[in-house]
């Protein structure tokens, strides 16, 4: 595989908040991480700790109640945020990073043909004329594992398997550098989702893509990552290489949740976490993980910085100051 | 068609087996209706299936979507009719219960639904949720039913119970609800309770605990479960036996070590294979999955229901003829040709 170690992605304390009725949710609250051309970086997280909330802010794609959203995003070196809406909209949105949204195989138009659906983003983002799209969306159909046939259906004529692989297609089309995928597989039956993540693998090494891949099944997870990512409130806690990560998660959090996940052989104990995450409308001024966690200390009353563990490794935790 | 059936049914006839639940070559085929009228077929949602559990059992039935594992459960439970076949449950044979039996049929059994979320009435306290079950069964006496829903919050460990009992369902962690539901399964106090994918909605940490639960629970009141579930990895934390179902059968069946260590159904290897272990050397392989999809359950192949993926497919044999079943190990049954001289 060709390896090329330039930086893609390059986040900076970045921020989206929600403005509700019992007040401001901070759904995405100062996340750093960052990605390599050619790597896929894992998002692992319970429900509601900001998964989707982190790839909207990546995709500028907002909801109207937004109280806050600031921070830095370099892609590929250019700085996105500074970017005015109409310009996002015309060269980075569909062109340079796309998205599989979460349900997205349920989200597709029911009145439109597959197969135009595919041709679309190219029509509208990359200015090709109809018939020149539709013949990549057919190339694309191909390489994605669905059968031609299928471009003039609808999608209620296919199954859930198959649905997932077109929206799929729909966010290859433009060739972007990076495509966040948002639970792509978690409605599937366990074929269907080998399917799909050896149609991934194969995608990243033929298009030479990133993914940024959200999900809160951790055992297939494994399955894309080079790389593992660990949201807790609003924050990424940890951050490793997925080698280092799946052998020994250093966040007690990140612990926590490897110990919880079921193993078809070998008879460890299974552990779950006691309690529930705060409210992203009411945080704890100290680490948000240390009402739940077995070894907080004193210094956990205050907010841990993010600890540089060497190796591209970070980790947001007390225990590792001058690891 | 029906003839066929009526001679495979011959045989159906149900000695005493000390089983708490006996289930003997259940059918259970929706018709196909074109327009409202006219027979178009029938979906052959469990087809042929029989198995025995003993009070204090615990089974885990595995299968992918849409293979018939809810329409099987809901038959076990009374609310679906099989077209052939029969249940006998503590005694009461279900093709013969009139309504009062069947009530009573009905509370012996708890029921733990597929989605917690969509499970509880929204409007409804959990003590109105936990009480109704009571009324119904005719417990008259407000104490006594006061009581019991106290003890059973105690039980699954919805506690300190005033903190809750008041409570609607919005207001409470996606684990919470799903003990609130399980609460409601206890609350008659049934010999087997049946639970219908009761964690796949949950995050992995909340997952453990209601597992966790559901073993206490059982052990403590020497219930029978039927745990129903389309992710191999969480049921030997607390079944001894596993079915594994395709289409409408039960392909294979076995202890749970058995099933994982030595899978004779090409369709359970399968499974085993596609099952994921969080390890990073996974992104480097590709994994052997069979090509398609499940057949259609109106017109099922011939043959083994299996023949169109199966990797090891006898052709004449699998594609023609319906295999029986198997038994090459002892207690490890299997629907496959590949075993025929064992
Ligand atoms: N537009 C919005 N306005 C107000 N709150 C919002 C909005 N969108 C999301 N939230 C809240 O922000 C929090 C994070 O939501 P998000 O959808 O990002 O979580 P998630 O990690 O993707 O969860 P899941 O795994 O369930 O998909 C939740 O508490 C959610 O209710
Ligand atoms: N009342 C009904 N009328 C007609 N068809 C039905 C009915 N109930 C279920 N079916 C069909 O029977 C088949 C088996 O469905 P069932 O719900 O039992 O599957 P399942 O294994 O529980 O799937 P899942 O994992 O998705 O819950 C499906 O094809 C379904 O569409
Ligand atoms: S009976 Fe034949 S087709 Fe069916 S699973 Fe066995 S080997 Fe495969
Ligand atoms: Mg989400
Ligand atoms: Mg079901």
């Amino acid at each position: 595989m060709a390896e090329n170690n330039s930086s893609l992605l390059d986040v900076h304390d970045l921020k989206l908040h929600f403005r509700a009725s019992a007040g401001i949710v901070q759904a995405v609250d100062g996340v750093n991480f960052q990605l390599n051309r050619n790597e896929a970086v894992v998002v692992l997280g319970e429900s509601g700790c900001g998964k989707t909330s982190l790839a909207k802010a990546l995709l500028r794609l907002l909801p109207r109640n937004v109280a806050e959203y600031s921070g830095e995003v370099y892609l590929g070196g250019e700085e996105l945020m500074g970017l005015t809406d109409e310009e996002y909209r015309k060269q980075i949105r569909w062109v340079r990073m796309s998205m599989v949204p979460q349900a997205a195989m349920n989200a597709l138009n029911p009145v439109l043909r597959v197969g135009d659906q595919v041709a679309e983003p190219m029509m509208i983002h990359a200015g090709i004329k109809k018939e020149e799209a539709l013949a990549q969306a057919r190339d694309m159909f191909s390489r994605v594992g669905v059968s031609a046939d299928f471009l003039h259906r609808y999608a209620f004529e296919l199954s859930g398997g198959m649905r997932q692989r077109v929206a799929i297609a729909m966010s290859l089309v433009t060739l972007p550098d990076l495509v966040v995928l948002d639970e792509p597989t978690s409605a599937l039956d366990v074929l269907t989702q080998a399917n799909i993540f050896n149609l991934l693998k194969r995608i990243k090494k033929e298009f030479e893509v990133s993914f940024i891949l959200i999900t809160h099944d951790i055992a297939t997870s494994s399955e894309l990552a080079d790389r593992v990512a660990v949201m807790y409130a609003g924050q990424i806690v940890e951050v490793g290489d997925a080698e280092s990560f799946f052998s020994a998660p250093l966040h007690p959090y990140a612990q926590k949740l490897m110990a919880s996940v079921p193993r078809l052989r070998g008879d460890q104990e299974l552990e779950f976490i006691i309690g529930k995450p705060p409210s992203l409308i009411d945080l704890p001024t100290g680490c948000r993980f240390a009402a739940r966690c077995p070894r907080r200390f004193e210094k956990c009353d205050q907010d841990p910085p993010v600890f540089d563990m060497g190796n591209r490794r970070i980790v947001k935790c007390w225990l590792y100051e001058g690891n | 068609m029906a003839e066929i059936l009526e001679k495979k049914l011959k045989d159906q006839d149900f000695s005493d087996t000390g089983a708490l639940l006996q289930v003997k070559r259940l059918h259970v085929w929706f018709e196909l209706r074109r327009f409202g009228f006219g027979h178009a077929g029938y979906v052959r949602a469990v087809d042929d299936v029989s198995f025995e559990l003993k009070a204090g059992q615990a089974i885990a039935v595995v299968g992918e979507s849409g293979c018939g594992k809810t329409s099987l459960m809901k038959t076990i439970l009374g609310l679906n009719t099989p077209i052939k076949g029969d249940i006998i449950f503590d005694g009461m044979k279900l093709s013969e219960l009139d309504r009062k039996g069947m009530m009573e049929y009905r509370s012996k059994i708890g029921f733990v639904q597929q989605d917690p979320y969509g499970a509880l009435p929204p409007f409804m306290s959990i003590r109105s949720i936990l009480d109704e079950p009571l009324i119904i069964n005719g417990v008259k006496d407000p104490k006594e039913r006061n009581e019991r829903i106290r003890q059973v919050m105690e039980e699954v460990r919805l506690s300190p119970v005033d903190d809750f009992i008041e409570k609607f369902p919005h207001m409470l962690s996606g684990g919470q609800q799903q003990r609130v539901v399980i609460a409601r399964a206890m609350i008659l106090e049934p010999k087997l309770i049946v639970a219908d994918e009761p964690v796949s909605m949950l995050d992995a940490s909340v997952r453990v605990e209601i597992l966790k639960l559901l073993e206490n629970l059982q052990k403590s009141h020497n219930l029978a479960v039927i745990y129903i579930t389309h992710d191999l990895s969480t049921v030997r934390y607390f079944s001894e036996r596993i079915f594994v179902m395709y289409a409408g059968k039960v392909a294979e069946k076995a202890v749970v070590d058995e099933i994982l260590n030595n899978p004779l159904h090409p369709y359970t290897e399968a499974l085993l294979t596609a099952t994921s272990e969080p390890d990073a050397a996974n992104a480097r392989i590709y994994k052997e999955v069979p090509p398609g999809e499940p057949p259609s359950l109106v017109n099922p192949p011939t043959g083994c229901n299996y023949h169109p993926r199966c990797p090891k497919i006898i052709e004449g044999l699998c594609d023609l003829e319906d295999p029986p079943e198997f038994e090459p190990v002892p207690n490890h049954l299997t629907l496959c040709w590949l075993h025929k001289d064992a």
